[in-house]
């Protein structure tokens, strides 16, 4: 039996150093296919939002490649987030946990991670990075269409499109930038990198990060603290 | 009558305008020509036009284009809209004037307003697809153009269509090729009645000025030029007997500017946005210097094989 | 035309009504915004639908379809009962001062000496009584109560505004302002021009509608003045010259009269014709007459034509009846003609009645059609679904279609609505293997001649008379025929003191060279001087204008000797001076008449000889009494459409044109206001040219599909949508079409009785790019003019449906 906060796949190799599994094969096949499509999507996107950019259209193959490729790069990125969204949406869940980490926020970003509450599969930082980027891919499909000309021009207005690529353009940028935050805890935090790229991390990685959920996975049976929603 | 243009030469003649005279060139800075060439204008006097459709007719011609035959949908406008092979469009209001009484049929040659400040232009991503000539004309070049629909965004008379054939962009370039040898537009050429001409655009409103005051002669008080500020000037004008009521004439903008999304789509945002990301780059970079790595230690490594220890052997002595 | 397209800049009022110049005649239409532009000229528009042409008008008035003449005689009732009339014009160079002789009479509605059984007059009490001195009577004062000017004022009082109101439905007050502005140019220093097409000539009345215009301009003194006349729009571009050449049944090149088979004798036909003056030192140009008719028939028959054989005179066929296009249709419906041949013609498009139209070309033997493109008449015989609903199988008419050259391919000449002549060089050959009109023609003369020669037959003898003299019999060119229209010396012409003036062989320089002897030639004499000694002034492309009145004298060549407005002379007063500075055209200078036009007058002859300016009349004045001219009358009168929507509210008894034809069997066609309460009226778009653009990809883009203007009232009348179908139907047929539902047509008042137009464009068939349609004609009556046969498209009754949609 398995606690909440951990994932079909995740276990526990005993040894020095303890070695557990944190993402199986394909839940990183999809992190990685939905990271590079994002990568695409943020060269195809910023060489048609600024000039000084244009030249990356040079990727694609020109201007009128990289139009054609972005709104499917961005539908291929929808599809893939919603995998990841499915995977993993239930351990991105508010726990009361997680008001007293923010609380203790300026201990975390020093880098005292020992002095913060222990913190299940996802900490606070990464939930917000979930939900957020759940939200604005939402908006940015929705935006995306509105302005996919080849397919879907003939169904709003100019004025509904002229708000639709301001918007898109806006929440790209955010979520650019949740994306700048995203990359840098995985590289900060030492030895988090190996989780999307071999699928599992040292106990002592767990235990500094991710004690609760180390915990769960250890014991085999989750805390009691209530969650926001029904246990599966 | 306002003198006709006089026949080309048989000659080939260089052409008066091209790439040196460039005001603007979309998503490209460029250092305009020290000297403007006298700007050009088409000025069309809804009071003079017949809703005949021979510039709609000289524009398939000159162009070459080729639009579908469509069907009849109650009115006289066909096709029904602009589109990507129909650069020019007459519509129809008819419209019962309160004051008079009168019925009055206001017929409107829709197309490209060619404006001073041009939204498409502004809106456009790839270098060089729209590009304003110093005399005026706004013009688009399709090999440079990818077909994004910027444009359609950026106008503020929804001018641009996007063609499903080859996703490219399509509006009326003003003839730029026949203006280059000294003609004027096909529209204008075919034109029974002179409710299109064309020439520089001082021409043009000295000639407006005289249709305006034959209008007030006929008690249209409010008759007016249409050469909108907002998108500061246009090189393409109307001469309209209601000017106080653009609106009027199947939709013609009151007030055109170009939308004010577009301008901080192309504006602020792209500054805000660049700041933002350069900012959490930054904000990184700098966090990574004050606070460091976080790094596992080996009491970390040592509390988790306890506790693996601990709970793995528990379950396996039951 | 009387005058021309550019002199039309000229005006200071433009009336356009029975025609919608900006829709038919965009071109020429510049005129009138030019003369809006430049001189401030007011246009106003008559029609039932607010058109084109109403959309840059000043005035607007609707109008119920058939009745303008009740309208016209409204504005001439006007004018005389508020005496806004130009009275020096009218006194001088009209008949108003002249005396009708006792025994004629107008009562219930019709002249004296009306027979009922064959629907025609006796028109022998409708003339001037005639003096002692054998002129004609006449009372300068106008007083006599038999005085032209006295029974019209009679005539026409029943027109009050009310009248015209309930019988047209146009509002009083815009009817008044129409009047109004149209009295406003009886001054001499003002002018107004008519613009008529078809919606006036398309009636059993039609020549009486233009008759009425021509009167309200003679009451203004607006004929033969800059900016004036009365002018009809011709459609094609050359139906001018086609009208010219003689291609009507009755008539020979130059209007010259076609013998009748009560003139066996050249002179029989001559003596009629050749009139005397009717008043002292009248020109009475048509004296002339048959020194152009000699001169005809020497060009038709060359040295054949003899004074002994009385110049091959009877080599014409004379007519019993007039063969015009209804009869035409007629007789083949009734299998007595058996063989068409149609250039440039697509009758299954243009006749009145398609179910007749199809059921007698279905009777044919063979039916040739000689095209550019394939017509519907071509394709008579093909089931297109409901749109042309035949059997093939039962059609045994063998059609042959010949591809012609379009105009654009062939050198020649077209004239337009100004009398102009412009000469055309070709553009391009031929497409593939399709010939010039000319050589079908002489192939098929050719080869018939040859087959009659060979086996002989009955009365050959005009096929073996013509002269075909040409340089290359199978291939005539273009200009050897003009230089035969305008003819040449066939001796040396010598003047009275025996000097040579033409030496033989030249070509004439004016018709007035032409002699009754046989020594000259010219098919028509009207056009003599395009192709005179100078050469083909046709080619002439000078558009100088030296006395700034827009006459361009020196493009093309008009006719008649290239004056550009006709009766010149009545735009000077009797003295010879101008009538105003403004409209200052031509005028006497002390020794002969001068001005910017060619004056229509002889040249030398000086104001006191009191030779009035109407040359051509032999009174030498215009007339507002037709005397026998007309079929209905000396004066017109509202007759209603055959098919009207209420009774005549002036004549209850009659029903339409008293004396229109009316084919046996034709009469049960027409339908009643109680089934059909709607009246329907056709008309051209400006998007297409008749029925051969229908089939040009980008005239059908810009109007692709075939509909029908309703009013918003009857729309919501008979629950139809704007872009809905509906079905229209007559007595004849239906037709179905999308609903434009519009504010630019409006329900009438008519005699207390609200009625409903619908308009429908006649441009749809079922050959072409456009989307398919029933022909328009499915609807149409087959009655024509009673002078003309042209027939009454313009004014019939129909009922209308909404329905879900064709199924084919």
């Amino acid at each position: 039996m398995k606690g909440g906060e951990v994932a079909s796949g995740d276990a526990i190799h005993r040894g020095d150093p303890v070695i557990v599994d944190r993402y199986k094969v394909d839940a990183r096949i999809n992190h990685w296919l939905t990271a590079g499509s994002f990568v695409l999507l943020a060269l195809s996107g910023l060489a048609l939002f600024h000039p000084s950019l244009y030249f990356l259209t040079g990727l694609f193959g020109g201007g009128s490649w990289t139009r054609a490729i972005h709104p499917w790069l961005g539908t291929f990125l929808f599809i893939g987030y919603l995998g990841l969204f499915i995977r993993f949406w239930k351990y991105n869940l508010w726990t009361p946990t997680d008001g007293t980490w923010l609380a203790k926020l300026h201990v975390f970003l020093r880098g005292h991670e020992e002095d913060m509450p222990e913190v299940g599969r996802y900490n606070f930082a990464q939930k917000c990075v979930f939900w957020s980027m759940t939200a604005f891919i939402l908006v940015m499909i929705g935006t995306g269409l509105v302005i996919w000309e080849q397919y879907f021009a003939a169904y709003t207005t100019v004025d509904q499109k002229r708000l639709a690529v301001l918007v898109h353009s806006m929440c790209a940028i955010v979520m650019i930038c949740i994306v700048i935050v995203h990359v840098y805890g995985a590289l900060w935090a030492r030895g988090t990198l190996t989780a999307m790229l071999k699928g599992r991390v040292t106990g002592g990685w767990a235990w500094r990060h991710h004690r609760k959920w180390l915990r769960e996975l250890a014991t085999g049976k989750s805390d009691q603290t209530p969650r926001g929603t029904p246990a599966e | 009558m306002f003198p006709p243009l006089p026949n080309p030469t048989t000659q080939p003649v260089p052409p008066k305008f091209g790439d040196k005279d460039l005001l603007r060139r979309s998503a490209t800075s460029i250092t305009p020509p020290e000297k403007r060439q006298t700007e050009v204008a088409k000025l069309i006097d809804v009071s003079k036009c017949i809703g005949c459709k021979a510039c709609q007719t000289a524009c398939l011609e000159w162009n070459d284009l080729r639009e579908e035959v469509g069907v009849n949908t109650g009115v006289y406008e066909n096709p029904h809209d602009l589109t990507p092979a129909s650069w020019t469009l007459m519509r129809y209001a008819e419209y019962e004037n309160p004051q008079t009484g009168n019925l009055e049929w206001l017929i409107r040659k829709d197309g490209c307003m060619h404006c001073e400040d041009p939204g498409c232009l502004k809106a456009c991503p790839a270098p060089g697809a729209i590009v304003q000539y110093s005399n005026g004309i706004v013009d688009f070049q399709k090999e440079n153009c990818i077909g994004c629909g910027y444009c359609v965004k950026g106008c503020p008379f929804n001018i641009p269509r996007i063609s499903k054939v080859d996703n490219k962009a399509y509006k009326c370039s003003l003839c730029s090729d026949r203006v280059a040898v000294g003609q004027g537009p096909a529209c204008q050429k075919a034109c029974p009645t002179q409710a299109i001409v064309f020439g520089t655009k001082d021409e043009m409103k000295k000639w407006a000025d005289k249709r305006i005051a034959d209008l007030k002669s006929r008690g249209f008080a409010n008759a007016g030029l249409y050469d909108p500020p907002g998108v500061k000037g246009t090189h393409v004008m109307y001469v309209l007997h209601h000017a106080d009521k653009p609106q009027l004439y199947s939709g013609l903008p009151n007030n055109p500017a170009i939308s004010p999304i577009v301008e901080l789509w192309k504006g602020m945002t792209r500054y805000a946005g660049f700041a933002a990301i350069g900012a959490f780059a930054a904000i990184s970079v700098l966090h990574r210097v004050v606070a460091g790595r976080s790094v596992v230690s080996a009491d970390d490594e040592r509390n988790a094989k306890m506790l693996a220890d601990k709970n793995m052997m528990k379950e396996k002595t039951p | 035309m009387t005058n021309s397209w550019t002199d039309i800049k000229n005006a200071d009022v433009v009336w356009i009504m029975g025609g919608n110049a900006a829709e038919a005649h965009p071109c020429g239409f510049k005129w009138v915004t030019e003369a809006k532009a430049e001189r401030g000229a007011k246009l106003m528009v008559v029609d039932p639908r607010f058109t084109r042409s109403a959309a840059v008008a000043d005035h607007y008035s609707p109008i119920r379809p058939g009745t303008d003449i009740a309208f016209l005689s409204g504005v001439v009732n006007y004018l005389l009962s508020n005496d806004k009339i130009h009275k020096e014009y009218v006194r001088n160079y009209t008949n108003a001062a002249y005396i009708v002789k006792e025994g004629y009479a107008f009562n219930e509605g019709l002249f004296s000496g009306y027979n009922e059984a064959n629907r025609s007059y006796d028109r022998s009490s409708w003339e001037y009584e005639i003096g002692p001195d054998g002129f004609a009577v006449r009372d300068l004062t106008l007083e006599n109560p038999r005085s032209v000017y006295q029974l019209m004022k009679q005539h026409f009082s029943v027109y009050t505004p009310e009248t015209v109101e309930r019988i047209t439905g146009s509002p009083k007050d815009k009817f008044l302002k129409v009047a109004d502005w149209v009295a406003s140019t009886a001054t001499g220093d003002r002018a107004m021009t008519i613009m008529y097409a078809l919606g006036w000539t398309q009636h059993s009345h039609g020549a009486q509608n233009i008759r009425t215009a021509a009167m309200i301009q003679l009451l203004c003194g607006n004929i033969g003045v800059p900016g004036g006349g009365i002018n009809a729009l011709r459609g094609h571009s050359n139906v001018q010259g086609i009208t010219d050449i003689g291609t009507l049944t009755a008539s020979l090149p130059g209007y010259l009269a076609m013998p009748t088979d009560s003139e066996p004798t050249l002179e029989s036909h001559l003596g009629k014709r050749t009139f005397k003056p009717l008043q002292a030192n009248q020109t009475s140009y048509w004296q002339n007459y048959r020194k152009f008719y000699v001169s005809f028939l020497k060009g038709m028959y060359g040295e054949k034509a003899t004074k002994e054989n009385e110049f091959g005179y009877n080599w014409l066929p004379k007519l019993d009846v007039a063969y015009d296009c209804l009869r035409m249709f007629e007789t083949m419906y009734q299998g007595k003609t058996n063989g068409l041949i149609c250039q440039g013609f697509n009758p299954l498009m243009s006749i009145a009645h398609t179910k007749k139209s199809i059921a007698g070309l279905s009777k044919l033997k063979f039916l040739v059609s000689i095209d550019p493109i394939e017509t519907d008449t071509a394709r008579f015989w093909e089931n297109h679904g409901e749109y042309n609903d035949v059997d093939p199988a039962k059609i045994q008419t063998e059609v042959f279609m010949l591809p012609c050259a379009s105009f654009a391919e062939e050198e020649g000449s077209l004239t337009n609505s100004s009398r102009c002549v412009s000469w055309k060089w070709a553009a391009a050959e031929p497409y593939h293997e399709s010939w010039r009109d000319a050589d079908f023609l002489a192939d098929l003369f050719l080869r018939i001649r040859k087959l009659y020669e060979k086996d002989g037959g009955k009365g050959i003898e005009p096929l073996m008379a013509v002269d075909w003299s040409y340089k290359d019999p199978l291939h005539p060119h273009a200009e050897e025929v003009l230089k035969e229209l305008n003819g040449k010396a066939l001796v040396d012409l010598k003047d009275g003191e025996g000097k040579v003036t033409r030496a033989a062989g030249q070509q004439l320089a004016s018709f007035a060279e032409m002699r009754d002897d046989g020594s000259t030639d010219g098919v028509q004499w009207i056009y003599t001087g395009v192709f005179g000694p100078n050469g083909n002034l046709a080619q002439r492309r000078d558009n100088s204008d030296p006395s700034g009145m827009n006459v361009y004298g020196s493009w093309g060549f008009a006719w008649p000797a290239n004056r550009r407005i006709l009766y010149n002379r009545a735009s000077a007063d009797p003295d010879g001076k101008p009538w105003s500075e403004a409209k200052k055209y031509v005028f006497w200078d002390g020794a002969k008449w001068t001005g910017a036009d060619i004056p229509d007058y002889v040249p030398t002859l000086p104001p006191s000889r009191g030779a009035g300016p109407f040359i051509m009349n032999p009174e030498g004045v215009s007339r507002l009494f037709a005397r026998g001219m007309m079929a209905e009358g000396p004066f017109p009168v509202h007759y209603e459409p055959f098919e009207a929507p209420v009774a005549n509210p002036l004549f209850p008894k009659i029903k339409g044109n008293p004396v229109a034809r009316v084919f046996k069997g034709d009469m049960e066609v027409f339908g009643t206001a109680k089934e059909f309460p709607i009246v329907a009226t056709t008309y051209r778009l400006v998007e297409h040219f008749h029925y051969w653009t229908k089939g040009v990809h980008a005239n059908a883009v810009i109007q692709p599909e075939f509909f029908v203007e309703i009013s918003e009232e009857l729309a919501r009348e008979k629950g139809i949508t704007r872009g809905g179908w509906v079905r229209v139907w007559s007595n004849r047929g239906a037709v179905k079409g999308k609903a434009v539902v519009t504010k630019r047509l409006k329900p009438l008042k008519i005699d207390g009785k609200t009625v409903h137009t619908v308009g429908m464009p006649l441009n749809y068939g079922f050959i072409g790019e456009a989307k398919k349609a029933s022909p328009i004609n499915t609807l149409t009556p087959p009655v024509g003019d009673a002078n003309s046969q042209t027939p009454e498209f313009k004014a019939f009754l129909v009922d209308i449906e909404p329905i879900s949609g064709p199924v084919a």
